[in-house]
């Protein structure tokens, strides 16, 4: 397996030198009381706000499934001998989910390295970004019943075609791996 | 976003009775991937900060708005493919672009590509499945989601 199994993290200080020039130039715009660059770090707190919240709740989940799970189970259900039950076993998973798309960036490489089959990723990372239950709601609300149900009918199966070619593509032995 | 947080809270409550140097190993792993993902994701962060302050939410209204046909359906498909929202800012900015009488095509084109095409995530998504993955995978969904636009354009006024 291309892993993380007792490896130190290999990210140096460096590689936050971009962020700590960004800060720099956040505080120099605070201090000069220049908008634009007040307005961008506004922003940016934004974001940061989002995204601090949910990752290490994430990473804490790939964590522990990466100890409990076995491979063998998950490649039993979703694997490349899994079928249609694994398929629609994926879109469930995403069903439940909340969170930007990134979020399942990491819970799809860990699927992977615990044996669900490529085309069975990207219908889940189609799914995690189309059709969750808290963006559906939403949109039900703004956007009318029709309007959602038709996006849905119509999206599911373009997502189910973008993960048929992305293996198709790739080749069934395409291996991802976590970075860490 | 309540709900998540509790469960995962509660997994790892169940996990450390059951057995607790399995759990440190696993939070030990969970905690190192996040720390090398940090970099990438705060590079993410400034350039989306900085689109959105180039492209507020208000403009892409007024655009998408006043343009119609085959060149509003390309702003709003290259603008959705840039930018990342979260449900709860752009449901609310398209239904305020329904009501401006923009059309059905060029909303779910938007929508569609928000949703499932970030360029501006393209080096945290190349990080985890690799760059030929990451371009793939946006580049068919891009495909779909003007596939989609046409079918909801088609049959969305006739239901």
């Amino acid at each position: 397996m291309p892993g993380s199994e007792g490896k130190p993290a290999r990210v140096g200080l460096r590689s936050y030198i971009p962020f700590c020039l960004f800060l720099a130039g956040g505080f120099a715009s605070w201090l000069l009381h220049w908008e634009p660059g007040k307005e961008i770090l506004r922003e940016f707190g934004r974001f940061a706000g989002e995204m601090i919240l949910v990752l290490p709740l994430v990473f804490m989940l790939i964590g522990l499934v990466d100890v409990w799970v076995p491979r063998k189970r998950v490649e039993e259900m979703l694997g490349d001998e899994s079928g249609l039950k694994g398929m629609l076993l994926v879109i469930l998973l995403a069903f439940f989910n909340a969170g930007p798309l990134y979020a399942a960036f990491p819970i799809a490489v860990m699927l992977r390295r615990k044996g669900c089959s490529l085309r069975n990723i990207f219908v889940f990372l189609g799914a995690f970004a189309a059709m969750k239950i808290p963006m559906i709601s939403f949109e039900i609300g703004f956007m009318g019943l029709k309007f959602s149900l038709l996006r849905l009918a119509f999206t599911l199966p373009v997502f189910i075609a973008v993960g048929i070619l992305m293996e198709k593509l790739l080749g069934r032995g395409y291996e991802m791996r976590l970075p860490g | 976003m309540r709900g998540f947080s509790i469960f995962i809270i509660l997994c790892l409550a169940v996990s450390f009775m059951a057995d607790r140097r399995r759990t440190l190993s696993g939070l030990q792993r969970g905690g190192r991937m996040f720390l090398n993902v940090m970099p990438t994701l705060l590079t993410v962060m400034i350039l989306m900060a900085v689109a959105l302050y180039l492209i507020p939410a208000p403009l892409i209204a007024r655009v998408l708005g006043e343009q119609g046909g085959a060149l509003g359906f390309l702003l709003a498909a290259s603008i959705g493919s840039i930018v990342l929202l979260p449900g709860f800012i752009a449901y609310p900015l398209c239904s305020t672009l329904m009501k401006q009488g923009a059309s059905v095509p060029v909303i779910a084109v938007f929508v569609t590509t928000l949703m499932m095409v970030g360029v501006l995530t393209l080096p945290m998504e190349s990080k985890f499945f690799g760059l030929k993955a990451a371009l793939l995978r946006n580049g068919l969904s891009l495909a779909g989601a003007v596939v989609v636009a046409i079918l909801m354009g088609l049959s969305y006024a006739r239901i």
